[in-house]
Protein backbone atom coordinates (compact mmCIF):
# COMPACT_ATOMS: atom_id res chain seq x y z
CA UNK A 1 0.00 0.00 0.00
CA UNK A 2 1.00 3.62 -0.35
CA UNK A 3 1.58 5.96 2.57
CA UNK A 4 -0.99 8.71 3.18
CA UNK A 5 0.05 12.27 2.24
CA UNK A 6 2.14 14.19 4.74
CA UNK A 7 4.51 17.13 4.79
CA UNK A 8 8.26 16.58 5.05
CA UNK A 9 10.56 18.88 7.00
CA UNK A 10 14.31 18.34 7.29
CA UNK A 11 16.03 19.47 10.49
CA UNK A 12 19.65 20.60 10.25
CA UNK A 13 20.38 20.99 13.98
CA UNK A 14 18.82 20.00 17.28
CA UNK A 15 17.38 23.50 17.78
CA UNK A 16 15.97 23.37 14.28
CA UNK A 17 14.39 19.96 14.99
CA UNK A 18 12.59 21.22 18.10
CA UNK A 19 11.46 24.39 16.30
CA UNK A 20 10.06 22.45 13.31
CA UNK A 21 8.51 19.83 15.58
CA UNK A 22 6.60 22.27 17.77
CA UNK A 23 5.53 24.37 14.78
CA UNK A 24 4.23 21.27 12.99
CA UNK A 25 1.92 20.40 15.88
CA UNK A 26 1.00 17.23 17.76
CA UNK A 27 0.19 15.18 14.64
CA UNK A 28 3.78 15.39 13.39
CA UNK A 29 6.24 12.50 13.86
CA UNK A 30 10.02 12.25 13.92
CA UNK A 31 11.69 10.34 11.11
CA UNK A 32 15.08 8.72 11.77
CA UNK A 33 16.04 5.67 9.66
CA UNK A 34 12.44 5.10 8.62
CA UNK A 35 12.85 1.32 8.81
CA UNK A 36 9.86 0.95 11.11
CA UNK A 37 8.02 4.21 10.51
CA UNK A 38 7.81 4.07 6.69
CA UNK A 39 6.57 0.47 6.88
CA UNK A 40 3.81 1.42 9.36
CA UNK A 41 2.82 4.37 7.15
CA UNK A 42 2.52 2.03 4.15
CA UNK A 43 0.00 0.07 6.23
CA UNK A 44 -1.67 3.38 7.15
CA UNK A 45 -1.39 2.49 10.82
CA UNK A 46 -1.05 6.21 11.43
CA UNK A 47 -1.54 9.37 9.40
CA UNK A 48 0.93 11.99 10.61
CA UNK A 49 0.51 15.55 9.33
CA UNK A 50 4.25 15.89 8.86
CA UNK A 51 7.49 13.99 9.25
CA UNK A 52 10.37 15.85 10.84
CA UNK A 53 13.50 14.24 9.40
CA UNK A 54 16.13 14.25 12.16
CA UNK A 55 18.54 11.98 10.29
CA UNK A 56 20.91 14.86 9.48
CA UNK A 57 21.05 16.41 12.95
CA UNK A 58 24.77 16.31 13.82
CA UNK A 59 24.24 16.45 17.60
CA UNK A 60 22.46 13.09 17.52
CA UNK A 61 25.22 11.02 15.93
CA UNK A 62 28.51 9.49 16.98
CA UNK A 63 29.90 6.95 19.42
CA UNK A 64 32.13 8.34 22.17
CA UNK A 65 33.84 7.26 25.37
CA UNK A 66 33.23 9.40 28.45
CA UNK A 67 33.85 8.72 32.13
CA UNK A 68 33.69 4.93 32.11
CA UNK A 69 30.69 4.93 29.80
CA UNK A 70 30.11 4.59 26.08
CA UNK A 71 27.71 7.14 24.64
CA UNK A 72 25.88 6.11 21.51
CA UNK A 73 24.08 8.84 19.60
CA UNK A 74 20.46 8.18 18.67
CA UNK A 75 21.27 8.27 14.95
CA UNK A 76 23.99 5.63 15.05
CA UNK A 77 22.84 2.97 12.61
CA UNK A 78 22.87 -0.72 13.40
CA UNK A 79 25.63 -1.08 10.80
CA UNK A 80 27.76 1.63 12.46
CA UNK A 81 27.19 0.01 15.85
CA UNK A 82 28.41 -3.32 14.49
CA UNK A 83 31.49 -1.74 12.93
CA UNK A 84 32.56 0.24 16.01
CA UNK A 85 35.79 -0.81 17.71
CA UNK A 86 34.78 1.06 20.89
CA UNK A 87 31.56 -0.93 21.04
CA UNK A 88 33.27 -4.24 20.38
CA UNK A 89 35.80 -3.58 23.13
CA UNK A 90 33.61 -2.01 25.82
CA UNK A 91 30.03 -3.13 25.15
CA UNK A 92 30.50 -6.47 23.39
CA UNK A 93 26.87 -7.48 23.94
CA UNK A 94 25.78 -4.79 21.47
CA UNK A 95 28.29 -5.93 18.85
CA UNK A 96 27.00 -9.48 19.27
CA UNK A 97 23.39 -8.27 18.88
CA UNK A 98 23.85 -6.42 15.59
CA UNK A 99 23.89 -9.41 13.20
CA UNK A 100 20.62 -10.57 14.77
CA UNK A 101 18.87 -7.32 13.86
CA UNK A 102 17.10 -7.51 10.49
CA UNK A 103 19.21 -7.71 7.32
CA UNK A 104 22.19 -5.76 6.01
CA UNK A 105 20.05 -3.37 3.94
CA UNK A 106 17.88 -2.53 6.97
CA UNK A 107 20.89 -2.24 9.29
CA UNK A 108 22.36 0.37 6.95
CA UNK A 109 19.56 2.81 7.80
CA UNK A 110 17.84 1.72 11.02
CA UNK A 111 19.05 3.62 14.10
CA UNK A 112 19.67 2.91 17.78
CA UNK A 113 17.35 5.71 18.88
CA UNK A 114 14.64 4.60 16.46
CA UNK A 115 14.77 1.06 17.77
CA UNK A 116 14.40 2.22 21.38
CA UNK A 117 11.65 4.72 20.57
CA UNK A 118 9.72 2.19 18.49
CA UNK A 119 9.99 -0.27 21.42
CA UNK A 120 9.08 -3.45 19.61
CA UNK A 121 8.86 -6.09 22.35
CA UNK A 122 10.85 -8.53 20.18
CA UNK A 123 13.67 -6.07 19.38
CA UNK A 124 17.22 -6.83 20.47
CA UNK A 125 18.58 -3.40 21.43
CA UNK A 126 15.93 -2.56 24.05
CA UNK A 127 16.63 -5.89 25.79
CA UNK A 128 20.38 -5.31 25.62
CA UNK A 129 19.95 -1.85 27.12
CA UNK A 130 18.02 -3.29 30.06
CA UNK A 131 20.54 -6.11 30.55
CA UNK A 132 23.41 -3.59 30.47
CA UNK A 133 21.77 -1.06 32.84
CA UNK A 134 21.90 1.59 30.13
CA UNK A 135 20.64 5.13 30.56
CA UNK A 136 18.51 6.80 27.90
CA UNK A 137 19.33 10.48 27.44
CA UNK A 138 16.06 12.20 26.54
CA UNK A 139 15.95 15.80 25.33
CA UNK A 140 13.28 18.41 25.12
CA UNK A 141 13.68 21.92 23.81
CA UNK A 142 14.48 23.10 27.32
CA UNK A 143 16.57 20.36 28.83
CA UNK A 144 17.80 16.84 29.32
CA UNK A 145 16.51 13.91 31.37
CA UNK A 146 18.26 10.63 32.16
CA UNK A 147 15.99 7.58 32.17
CA UNK A 148 17.22 4.15 33.30
CA UNK A 149 16.51 1.61 30.53
CA UNK A 150 14.58 -0.57 32.99
CA UNK A 151 12.06 2.28 33.37
CA UNK A 152 12.09 3.42 29.76
CA UNK A 153 9.96 0.67 28.23
CA UNK A 154 6.46 1.00 29.64
CA UNK A 155 4.42 -1.36 27.46
CA UNK A 156 3.70 -2.56 23.95
CA UNK A 157 5.38 -0.05 21.61
CA UNK A 158 5.28 2.53 24.39
CA UNK A 159 8.02 4.32 26.28
CA UNK A 160 8.52 6.87 29.04
CA UNK A 161 9.21 9.63 26.48
CA UNK A 162 6.99 12.70 26.78
CA UNK A 163 5.21 13.98 23.66
CA UNK A 164 7.81 16.71 23.10
CA UNK A 165 10.83 14.60 24.03
CA UNK A 166 13.28 12.77 21.78
CA UNK A 167 16.10 10.33 22.42
CA UNK A 168 19.44 12.10 22.04
CA UNK A 169 21.71 9.24 23.03
CA UNK A 170 22.14 6.16 25.17
CA UNK A 171 24.88 5.73 27.76
CA UNK A 172 26.19 2.28 28.59
CA UNK A 173 28.61 1.33 31.34
CA UNK A 174 31.80 -0.24 30.00
CA UNK A 175 32.14 -3.95 30.64
CA UNK A 176 34.11 -4.57 33.85
CA UNK A 177 36.91 -7.12 34.12
CA UNK A 178 35.50 -10.63 34.49
CA UNK A 179 32.16 -9.63 33.02
CA UNK A 180 30.55 -11.81 30.37
CA UNK A 181 27.48 -11.31 28.26
CA UNK A 182 25.64 -12.98 25.45
CA UNK A 183 22.49 -12.71 23.35
CA UNK A 184 20.64 -15.57 21.66
CA UNK A 185 17.34 -15.66 19.83
CA UNK A 186 15.08 -17.98 17.91
CA UNK A 187 13.57 -16.70 14.67
CA UNK A 188 11.94 -18.49 11.76
CA UNK A 189 14.03 -16.65 9.20
CA UNK A 190 17.41 -15.14 10.00
CA UNK A 191 16.91 -11.40 10.49
CA UNK A 192 13.24 -11.60 11.39
CA UNK A 193 12.05 -10.38 14.74
CA UNK A 194 12.63 -13.10 17.33
CA UNK A 195 9.99 -15.57 18.50
CA UNK A 196 11.89 -15.45 21.77
CA UNK A 197 15.27 -14.13 22.79
CA UNK A 198 17.53 -13.64 25.79
CA UNK A 199 20.26 -11.18 26.72
CA UNK A 200 22.37 -12.05 29.77
CA UNK A 201 25.15 -10.25 31.53
CA UNK A 202 27.02 -11.44 34.62
CA UNK A 203 30.37 -11.40 36.31
CA UNK A 204 31.89 -14.82 36.29
CA UNK A 205 34.09 -15.99 39.16
CA UNK A 206 35.30 -19.49 38.33
CA UNK A 207 32.04 -21.07 37.25
CA UNK A 208 29.95 -18.89 39.56
CA UNK A 209 27.64 -16.18 38.24
CA UNK A 210 27.82 -12.95 40.20
CA UNK A 211 25.00 -10.37 39.87
CA UNK A 212 23.46 -11.87 36.75
CA UNK A 213 21.06 -9.75 34.66
CA UNK A 214 18.72 -11.97 32.67
CA UNK A 215 16.46 -10.20 30.18
CA UNK A 216 14.04 -11.75 27.70
CA UNK A 217 12.55 -10.28 24.54
CA UNK A 218 9.70 -11.43 22.35
CA UNK A 219 7.92 -13.04 25.29
CA UNK A 220 6.08 -10.05 26.77
CA UNK A 221 4.94 -6.53 25.97
CA UNK A 222 8.46 -5.14 26.54
CA UNK A 223 11.91 -6.45 27.57
CA UNK A 224 11.33 -8.57 30.69
CA UNK A 225 13.90 -8.85 33.49
CA UNK A 226 13.75 -12.36 34.90
CA UNK A 227 14.47 -11.48 38.54
CA UNK A 228 13.52 -14.84 40.01
CA UNK A 229 15.68 -16.79 37.60
CA UNK A 230 18.55 -14.36 38.26
CA UNK A 231 18.23 -14.89 42.04
CA UNK A 232 18.25 -18.64 41.53
CA UNK A 233 21.55 -18.30 39.68
CA UNK A 234 23.29 -15.60 41.70
CA UNK A 235 26.34 -16.68 43.65
CA UNK A 236 26.08 -20.32 42.69
CA UNK A 237 28.14 -22.42 40.34
CA UNK A 238 26.16 -22.93 37.14
CA UNK A 239 25.72 -26.67 37.70
CA UNK A 240 22.83 -28.52 36.01
CA UNK A 241 20.72 -28.42 39.20
CA UNK A 242 21.10 -24.63 39.45
CA UNK A 243 20.21 -24.16 35.81
CA UNK A 244 17.12 -26.35 36.25
CA UNK A 245 16.11 -24.29 39.28
CA UNK A 246 16.47 -21.06 37.28
CA UNK A 247 14.48 -22.55 34.40
CA UNK A 248 11.69 -23.47 36.81
CA UNK A 249 11.77 -19.96 38.30
CA UNK A 250 11.04 -18.50 34.86
CA UNK A 251 7.45 -19.63 35.34
CA UNK A 252 7.14 -16.84 37.91
CA UNK A 253 9.05 -14.28 35.84
CA UNK A 254 7.34 -14.61 32.48
CA UNK A 255 3.72 -14.55 31.42
CA UNK A 256 4.07 -14.66 27.63
CA UNK A 257 1.07 -13.64 25.55
CA UNK A 258 0.04 -15.87 22.66
CA UNK A 259 1.12 -14.39 19.33
CA UNK A 260 1.54 -15.41 15.70
CA UNK A 261 4.48 -17.62 16.71
CA UNK A 262 2.68 -19.79 19.23
CA UNK A 263 1.08 -20.36 22.59
CA UNK A 264 2.23 -19.00 25.96
CA UNK A 265 3.36 -22.53 26.90
CA UNK A 266 5.54 -22.78 23.81
CA UNK A 267 7.09 -19.38 24.49
CA UNK A 268 7.86 -20.29 28.09
CA UNK A 269 9.44 -23.50 26.85
CA UNK A 270 11.59 -21.56 24.37
CA UNK A 271 12.62 -19.14 27.11
CA UNK A 272 13.79 -22.05 29.26
CA UNK A 273 15.76 -23.55 26.40
CA UNK A 274 17.35 -20.16 25.68
CA UNK A 275 18.31 -19.66 29.33
CA UNK A 276 20.21 -22.96 29.41
CA UNK A 277 21.95 -22.19 26.11
CA UNK A 278 22.91 -18.70 27.22
CA UNK A 279 24.38 -19.96 30.50
CA UNK A 280 26.26 -22.59 28.61
CA UNK A 281 27.79 -19.90 26.44
CA UNK A 282 28.66 -17.66 29.38
CA UNK A 283 30.35 -20.37 31.36
CA UNK A 284 31.87 -21.73 28.16
CA UNK A 285 33.38 -18.28 27.52
CA UNK A 286 34.77 -18.19 31.05
CA UNK A 287 36.07 -21.73 30.77
CA UNK A 288 37.79 -20.94 27.50
CA UNK A 289 39.48 -17.99 29.13
CA UNK A 290 40.64 -19.94 32.16
CA UNK A 291 42.06 -22.74 30.00
CA UNK B 1 2.94 22.76 5.27
CA UNK B 2 3.56 21.50 1.77
CA UNK B 3 3.30 17.83 0.87
CA UNK B 4 5.70 18.25 -2.06
CA UNK B 5 9.29 19.42 -2.24
CA UNK B 6 12.19 19.90 -4.64
CA UNK B 7 15.09 17.51 -4.49
CA UNK B 8 18.30 16.88 -6.43
CA UNK B 9 20.33 13.69 -6.49
CA UNK B 10 22.76 11.73 -8.58
CA UNK B 11 21.23 8.61 -10.09
CA UNK B 12 23.56 6.23 -11.91
CA UNK B 13 26.04 9.04 -12.39
CA UNK B 14 23.53 11.55 -13.72
CA UNK B 15 22.46 14.69 -11.82
CA UNK B 16 18.69 14.97 -11.66
CA UNK B 17 16.34 17.48 -10.03
CA UNK B 18 12.62 16.90 -9.53
CA UNK B 19 9.67 17.97 -7.44
CA UNK B 20 8.39 14.97 -5.47
CA UNK B 21 5.53 14.13 -3.19
CA UNK B 22 6.88 13.77 0.34
CA UNK B 23 5.25 10.38 0.78
CA UNK B 24 6.82 8.85 -2.35
CA UNK B 25 9.35 6.11 -1.69
CA UNK B 26 12.53 5.79 -3.68
CA UNK B 27 11.31 2.87 -5.85
CA UNK B 28 8.22 4.71 -7.07
CA UNK B 29 10.41 7.73 -7.71
CA UNK B 30 12.88 5.68 -9.78
CA UNK B 31 10.17 3.83 -11.70
CA UNK B 32 7.46 6.40 -12.18
CA UNK B 33 9.41 9.66 -12.31
CA UNK B 34 12.69 8.49 -13.85
CA UNK B 35 11.44 5.49 -15.85
CA UNK B 36 14.03 3.15 -14.32
CA UNK B 37 12.02 -0.07 -14.18
CA UNK B 38 14.81 -2.37 -12.95
CA UNK B 39 14.11 -1.74 -9.26
CA UNK B 40 11.07 -3.73 -8.17
CA UNK B 41 8.52 -3.13 -5.45
CA UNK B 42 7.15 -6.35 -3.97
CA UNK B 43 5.77 -5.97 -0.47
CA UNK B 44 6.43 -2.24 0.05
CA UNK B 45 6.99 -2.73 3.75
CA UNK B 46 10.51 -4.00 4.11
CA UNK B 47 10.09 -7.77 3.99
CA UNK B 48 11.00 -9.03 0.52
CA UNK B 49 14.13 -7.19 -0.61
CA UNK B 50 13.00 -6.88 -4.25
CA UNK B 51 13.54 -3.12 -3.91
CA UNK B 52 17.22 -3.29 -2.89
CA UNK B 53 19.22 -0.39 -4.36
CA UNK B 54 22.39 1.45 -3.36
CA UNK B 55 22.32 4.81 -1.63
CA UNK B 56 25.69 6.48 -1.03
CA UNK B 57 27.39 3.18 -1.72
CA UNK B 58 25.36 1.03 0.69
CA UNK B 59 22.44 -1.26 -0.04
CA UNK B 60 19.07 -0.15 1.33
CA UNK B 61 15.45 -1.12 0.98
CA UNK B 62 14.15 1.41 -1.54
CA UNK B 63 10.57 1.01 -0.33
CA UNK B 64 11.58 2.18 3.16
CA UNK B 65 13.38 5.34 2.06
CA UNK B 66 11.55 8.48 1.04
CA UNK B 67 12.84 10.13 -2.11
CA UNK B 68 12.38 13.40 -0.22
CA UNK B 69 14.94 12.32 2.37
CA UNK B 70 17.59 11.71 -0.30
CA UNK B 71 18.27 15.26 -1.40
CA UNK B 72 21.98 15.31 -2.29
CA UNK B 73 22.35 11.53 -2.24
CA UNK B 74 24.01 9.24 -4.77
CA UNK B 75 21.75 6.41 -5.92
CA UNK B 76 22.76 3.37 -7.95
CA UNK B 77 20.27 0.95 -9.42
CA UNK B 78 20.57 -2.30 -11.33
CA UNK B 79 20.60 -0.26 -14.55
CA UNK B 80 23.65 1.68 -13.33
CA UNK B 81 25.70 -1.30 -12.19
CA UNK B 82 24.76 -3.17 -15.37
CA UNK B 83 26.02 -0.30 -17.54
CA UNK B 84 29.34 -0.05 -15.69
CA UNK B 85 29.90 -3.80 -15.96
CA UNK B 86 30.65 -3.96 -12.25
CA UNK B 87 28.57 -7.10 -11.67
CA UNK B 88 28.78 -8.66 -15.13
CA UNK B 89 30.26 -11.87 -13.68
CA UNK B 90 27.42 -12.19 -11.16
CA UNK B 91 24.85 -11.60 -13.89
CA UNK B 92 26.44 -14.22 -16.12
CA UNK B 93 26.59 -16.74 -13.29
CA UNK B 94 22.91 -16.13 -12.42
CA UNK B 95 21.99 -16.88 -16.02
CA UNK B 96 24.31 -19.88 -16.36
CA UNK B 97 22.97 -21.51 -13.17
CA UNK B 98 19.32 -20.64 -13.68
CA UNK B 99 19.41 -18.43 -10.58
CA UNK B 100 17.24 -15.95 -12.44
CA UNK B 101 13.85 -17.39 -13.35
CA UNK B 102 10.93 -14.93 -13.37
CA UNK B 103 13.49 -12.23 -12.53
CA UNK B 104 11.41 -10.34 -9.99
CA UNK B 105 13.86 -10.79 -7.15
CA UNK B 106 16.97 -10.68 -9.33
CA UNK B 107 18.01 -6.99 -9.24
CA UNK B 108 17.77 -7.03 -5.44
CA UNK B 109 19.56 -10.37 -5.20
CA UNK B 110 22.38 -9.16 -7.44
CA UNK B 111 22.95 -5.94 -5.50
CA UNK B 112 22.82 -7.81 -2.19
CA UNK B 113 25.24 -10.46 -3.46
CA UNK B 114 27.58 -7.75 -4.79
CA UNK B 115 27.46 -6.11 -1.36
CA UNK B 116 28.53 -9.36 0.30
CA UNK B 117 31.38 -10.01 -2.13
CA UNK B 118 32.64 -6.44 -1.69
CA UNK B 119 33.20 -7.04 2.03
CA UNK B 120 34.04 -10.74 2.01
CA UNK B 121 36.15 -12.24 -0.74
CA UNK B 122 35.28 -15.86 -0.08
CA UNK B 123 32.11 -16.29 1.94
CA UNK B 124 30.93 -19.74 2.99
CA UNK B 125 27.58 -21.01 1.68
CA UNK B 126 26.22 -20.33 5.16
CA UNK B 127 27.42 -16.72 4.98
CA UNK B 128 25.92 -16.32 1.51
CA UNK B 129 22.57 -17.60 2.77
CA UNK B 130 22.79 -15.29 5.80
CA UNK B 131 23.51 -12.21 3.70
CA UNK B 132 20.71 -13.00 1.25
CA UNK B 133 18.27 -13.91 4.03
CA UNK B 134 16.37 -10.64 3.59
CA UNK B 135 15.64 -11.27 -0.09
CA UNK B 136 12.74 -13.49 -1.03
CA UNK B 137 12.70 -15.57 -4.21
CA UNK B 138 9.52 -17.40 -5.12
CA UNK B 139 11.02 -19.34 -8.04
CA UNK B 140 14.47 -20.78 -7.52
CA UNK B 141 14.40 -22.33 -4.07
CA UNK B 142 17.60 -20.30 -3.45
CA UNK B 143 20.00 -23.15 -4.12
CA UNK B 144 20.88 -21.94 -7.61
CA UNK B 145 21.39 -18.41 -6.30
CA UNK B 146 23.80 -19.58 -3.60
CA UNK B 147 25.61 -21.66 -6.24
CA UNK B 148 25.96 -18.63 -8.51
CA UNK B 149 27.31 -16.35 -5.78
CA UNK B 150 29.73 -19.03 -4.58
CA UNK B 151 30.94 -19.61 -8.14
CA UNK B 152 31.63 -15.90 -8.67
CA UNK B 153 33.53 -15.63 -5.38
CA UNK B 154 35.77 -18.52 -6.42
CA UNK B 155 36.17 -17.14 -9.92
CA UNK B 156 37.18 -13.72 -8.57
CA UNK B 157 39.77 -15.47 -6.41
CA UNK B 158 41.10 -17.33 -9.41
CA UNK B 159 39.89 -20.69 -8.12
CA UNK B 160 38.29 -23.58 -9.96
CA UNK B 161 34.49 -23.76 -10.16
CA UNK B 162 32.65 -25.93 -7.63
C1 LIG C 1 12.41 -6.44 7.37
C2 LIG C 1 12.72 -5.79 8.69
C3 LIG C 1 13.17 -6.58 9.72
C4 LIG C 1 13.47 -6.01 10.96
N1 LIG C 1 13.93 -6.82 11.93
C5 LIG C 1 14.27 -6.30 13.10
C6 LIG C 1 14.80 -7.11 14.13
O1 LIG C 1 14.97 -8.33 13.97
N2 LIG C 1 15.11 -6.53 15.31
C7 LIG C 1 14.94 -5.18 15.51
O2 LIG C 1 15.25 -4.70 16.59
N3 LIG C 1 14.46 -4.39 14.57
C8 LIG C 1 14.13 -4.91 13.37
N4 LIG C 1 13.65 -4.07 12.40
C9 LIG C 1 13.44 -2.64 12.71
C10 LIG C 1 14.71 -1.81 12.62
O3 LIG C 1 15.60 -2.17 13.65
C11 LIG C 1 14.42 -0.33 12.74
O4 LIG C 1 15.57 0.31 12.30
C12 LIG C 1 14.13 0.26 14.10
O5 LIG C 1 13.12 -0.43 14.75
C13 LIG C 1 13.66 1.69 13.98
O6 LIG C 1 14.71 2.54 13.73
P1 LIG C 1 14.60 3.68 12.64
O7 LIG C 1 15.77 4.55 12.81
O8 LIG C 1 14.40 3.08 11.33
O9 LIG C 1 13.32 4.49 13.15
P2 LIG C 1 12.10 5.12 12.36
O10 LIG C 1 11.41 4.10 11.58
O11 LIG C 1 12.54 6.35 11.65
O12 LIG C 1 11.21 5.56 13.60
C14 LIG C 1 10.54 4.62 14.41
C15 LIG C 1 9.77 5.38 15.49
O13 LIG C 1 10.67 5.94 16.43
C16 LIG C 1 10.53 7.37 16.47
N5 LIG C 1 11.90 7.88 16.61
C17 LIG C 1 12.95 7.64 15.79
N6 LIG C 1 14.07 8.20 16.29
C18 LIG C 1 13.72 8.82 17.44
C19 LIG C 1 14.43 9.58 18.42
N7 LIG C 1 15.76 9.79 18.33
N8 LIG C 1 13.75 10.06 19.48
C20 LIG C 1 12.41 9.82 19.60
N9 LIG C 1 11.68 9.14 18.72
C21 LIG C 1 12.33 8.63 17.65
C22 LIG C 1 9.83 7.75 15.20
O14 LIG C 1 9.07 8.91 15.36
C23 LIG C 1 8.94 6.53 14.95
O15 LIG C 1 7.77 6.62 15.71
C24 LIG C 1 13.32 -4.62 11.16
C25 LIG C 1 12.86 -3.81 10.12
C26 LIG C 1 12.57 -4.38 8.90
C27 LIG C 1 12.07 -3.51 7.80
S1 LIG D 1 9.36 -3.92 -1.70
FE1 LIG D 1 10.84 -3.23 -0.34
S2 LIG D 1 11.23 -4.93 0.88
FE2 LIG D 1 9.57 -5.61 -0.36
S1 LIG E 1 13.47 -15.60 -9.87
FE1 LIG E 1 11.34 -15.34 -9.56
S2 LIG E 1 11.31 -14.46 -7.57
FE2 LIG E 1 13.35 -15.03 -7.76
Amino acid sequence: MKAPPFAYLRATSLDDAFRLWSAAGPEAKLLAGGQSLIATLAFRLSEPSALIDISRVPELGGITEAGGAIRIGALVTHAQLGASELVRRHVPLLAEAVPLIAHAAVRNRGTFGGSLAFADPAAELPACCVALDATVIARTRSGERRIPAAQFFTGLYTTALAADELIAAVELPQARPGERSTIIELARRSGDYAMAGIAVRAKIAGSTLVEPNVVFFGVGDRPISAGRAASALAGKPAAPATVAEAQAALGGDLDPPADQHGTPEMKLHLARVLLARALDRLIGHAGARAA
Amino acid sequence: MSTTLDIAMTVNGERIARRVEARQHLIDFLRLDLGLMGSHAGCEHGLCGACTVRVDGRIVRGCLVLAAALDGATVETIEGVSDTGEIRDLQNAFIARNACQCGYCTPGMLLTAADLLASKAEPTREEIREHLSGNYCRCTGYHAIVDAVEAVARQRNGKAQP
